[in-house]
């Protein structure tokens, strides 16, 4: 997993809640190779392209300054709906390297985290107002440190945000969890050796 | 101290403590459908070992076509299902693939078969994996990384999640069902609700309720928000799971029920967050947008965005009803639709298809209406009822197990500006097909619009 430390670049307003994944990565291209080639053209297809593949000129990603951002600047409960890690894959081939909003889906939020994408959450009137910046000044730039867990508005602005340090200490070192969790591998063990004991129909083989 | 059924499920599956607040929590179950395949690739590229191929059970649904015998409609749809019996034929996992009867929506046939038990942590790389949380278990959906995760250590980090109950009180009248009463709940915590929560169904409603019911309820937790559902095992749970295949038998049995009578949240357990809801004030309830919390009664009107003050709830609205192509304070039963879908994982089981056959019986669908049963098992006992025939009779399509319209990753989709009534679980843009738009409702709701070509209240037939 590529590791994430600080960022500064330009960021994208998206200002509807409760944007879901089938939104992030329509179905039909889940059957596309994780990675493969023409990837990024996947995210927010439908609203992005017209039915010719032609942008759409009202999406914020088709507009001069929001072009390849690397951060979005979402609404409440973004990346709501199907735990398709396809969302995050689409955004992360894009480019997209953050996502800031005051809530996002559960399963969308831990997707984030395991392909190298922070997760900021603030609180909403702060979030707002990030988005009214950009707007008012599209291609302004944010600056993301997550060492030191400070997003910086275009304004200067400093907004503190928390990290459960889990999913910062797997960012800040892009490691992969499976290879720290196969390190519990005494304890996985003894654990399947007593639960097995205790209630034996829950580990019953099929 | 007094525990929540939740909190006693998850104690008792701590391997470890983990950095930062994390706990390392061992799972049970893990079941597997064509979406597993990038987790297979990428254990493969690693060189890891599936760690439990025991606990794990795969089965086919998003990606096998419905229609009896019709070629998949291009090599990508066809592989999605190859790939999957490939990888669990090289790893030793049962597999319920086509041509086996057993093969059905990952959700319908986990508790059909006695996969899914009280107390069980099981995870799917599905979001509606909250579903087999209605017989008492902790069951969440996960991620492709945390599907290869699973795989590899049987295990998973996760943060204890806060809980929240959702009682039900009272009586459901006449024609309410399951689907109605968690539309109404997600109408009322929205569908942000429940994010970062377990939530715990509650209340004389639920207690009442078949498993089929139960099973709706907790499978919508998602649209809530919420990652996990749950309903306390009690009599309709043991009644359900006895004498299913891979359900404990004899003396496993009987300790099982005595182990499972000690689930229930003790008395006096302290959730994060209460929501109380009348059942006698619910009535068969649709959605008009694009969210699943734009649900109202059928009764009602489609909203009027110039009412909201809110300019960022306003945008909104404007664009669900434009997407929907609905206008505002229009009657919900002037809406007019072109096509049914019943079934999914949400609304396909036997009691479901029971109840649209009641609608169906002795009248005619007057637009295409599909009935797709979750499991090869569900559609083989309809057919012993009978019910197929009454479809039928009425002019409605009677398919093979599968996912299908709900998502419609094998191709079966509606098509652009199609209106459809459909028994699934979201109504997003573009769900059910580019462009289609969709309401939801439940079984016999859907039968009822079915048969007038118009959203109808089933009370009124
Ligand atoms: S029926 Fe629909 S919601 Fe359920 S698992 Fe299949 S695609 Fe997902």
């Amino acid at each position: 997993m590529q590791a994430f430390t600080r960022l500064t670049a330009a960021a994208a307003p998206i200002d509807l809640p409760n944007v879901d994944t089938d939104r992030v990565i329509p179905a039909r291209f889940l059957r596309k190779p994780q990675g493969s080639a023409g990837y990024e053209r996947f995210l927010f297809h439908d609203v992005r392209f017209d039915a010719d593949g032609k942008e759409r000129p009202e999406f914020v990603l088709n507009q001069p300054g929001f072009r390849g951002a690397k951060i979005v600047v979402a609404a409440e409960n973004f990346g709501c709906g199907s735990s398709r890690e396809a969302a995050v894959w689409a955004l992360a081939a894009y480019g997209v390297r953050v996502v800031i909003a005051p809530s996002l889906g559960d399963i969308f939020h831990q997707n984030c985290g395991k392909n190298g994408v922070l997760a900021v959450i603030l609180p909403a009137e702060i979030v707002a107002g990030l988005r009214r910046e950009l707007h008012a000044r599209p291609g302004a730039t944010l600056s993301v440190d997550l060492e030191a867990q400070t997003v910086t508005a275009p304004d200067g602005a400093v907004h503190r945000f928390e990290i459960d340090p889990f999913r910062k200490q797997m960012l800040l070192s892009g490691q992969d969890d499976i290879g720290l969790t196969l390190g519990y591998e005494a304890q996985i063990a003894a654990f399947e050796a007593s639960h097995r004991a205790a209630p034996p129909w829950l580990s019953a083989a099929p | 101290m007094a525990r929540t059924m939740f909190e006693k499920i998850w104690a008792r599956h701590v391997v470890a403590e983990g950095p930062g607040g994390q706990t390392l929590l061992y799972i049970d179950r893990h079941l597997l459908h064509e979406g597993s395949t990038a987790a297979f690739v990428r254990l493969a590229r690693t060189g890891r070992r599936v760690r439990r191929p025991d606990l794990c059970v795969a089965t086919a649904d998003h990606y096998v076509l419905t229609s009896p015998g019709a070629p998949a409609p291009d090599a990508e749809i066809r592989d999605m299902v190859q790939s999957l019996g490939d990888n669990t034929a090289r790893q030793g996992i049962v597999y319920f693939g086509q041509g086996d009867a057993r093969r059905g929506i990952v959700h319908v046939i986990g508790p059909e078969q006695g996969l899914t038990l009280p107390g069980m942590v099981l995870v799917c790389g599905d979001s509606h994996t909250a579903t087999h949380g209605a017989l008492g278990a902790l069951a969440f959906g996960i991620g492709s990384s945390e599907v290869e995760h699973v795989l590899a250590t049987q295990t998973l980090w996760q943060r204890k999640p806060k809980t929240m109950r959702i009682t039900v009180d009272g009586r459901l009248g006449a024609g309410v069902s399951a689907k109605d009463v968690i539309l109404a709940i997600i109408a009322r915590i929205s569908a942000a609700g429940g994010v970062g929560h377990a939530l715990e169904y509650a209340g004389a409603v639920f207690g009442a309720m078949s498993m089929a019911e139960r099973l709706t309820v907790c499978n919508m937790s998602i649209e809530a928000g919420a990652r996990c559902g749950m309903v306390a095992p009690d009599e309709t749970t043991y009644a359900y799971i006895k004498g299913r295949p891979f359900a404990p038998d004899g003396e496993a049995w009987e300790r099982a029920v005595a182990y499972w009578k000690t689930l229930p949240s003790d008395a006096g357990a302290a959730f994060d967050r209460e929501v109380r809801v009348d059942g006698a004030q619910l009535a068969p309830t649709v959605t008009w947008g694009t969210s699943p919390q734009d649900a109202l009664p059928i009764t009602g009107r489609v909203p009027d965005p110039a009412a909201t003050a809110d300019a960022g709830r306003r945008a909104s609205l404007e664009r669900a009803l434009a997407y929907m192509g609905l206008s505002a304070g229009m009657a919900l039963t002037d809406v007019t639709v072109d096509r049914v879908f019943i079934g999914s994982c949400t609304n396909s089981r036997l009691e479901d298809l029971r109840a649209a056959a009641a609608v169906a019986k002795g009248r005619r669908a007057v637009v295409p209406a599909w009935i797709v049963p979750g499991s090869g098992l569900v559609k083989e006992a309809a057919e012993r009822e009978g019910l197929d025939r009454i479809f039928r009779e009425a002019g409605f399509e009677w398919r093979e197990a599968g996912c299908s319209m709900c998502v419609g990753m094998n191709g079966e989709t509606a098509r652009e500006r199609e209106r459809v009534a459909s028994t699934s679980n979201r109504n997003f843009e573009g769900r059910q097909g580019k462009g289609a738009r969709t309401h939801l409702m439940s079984p016999a709701m859907a039968a009822a619009a079915a048969v007038t070509g118009r959203l109808t209240d089933v009370r009124q037939l």
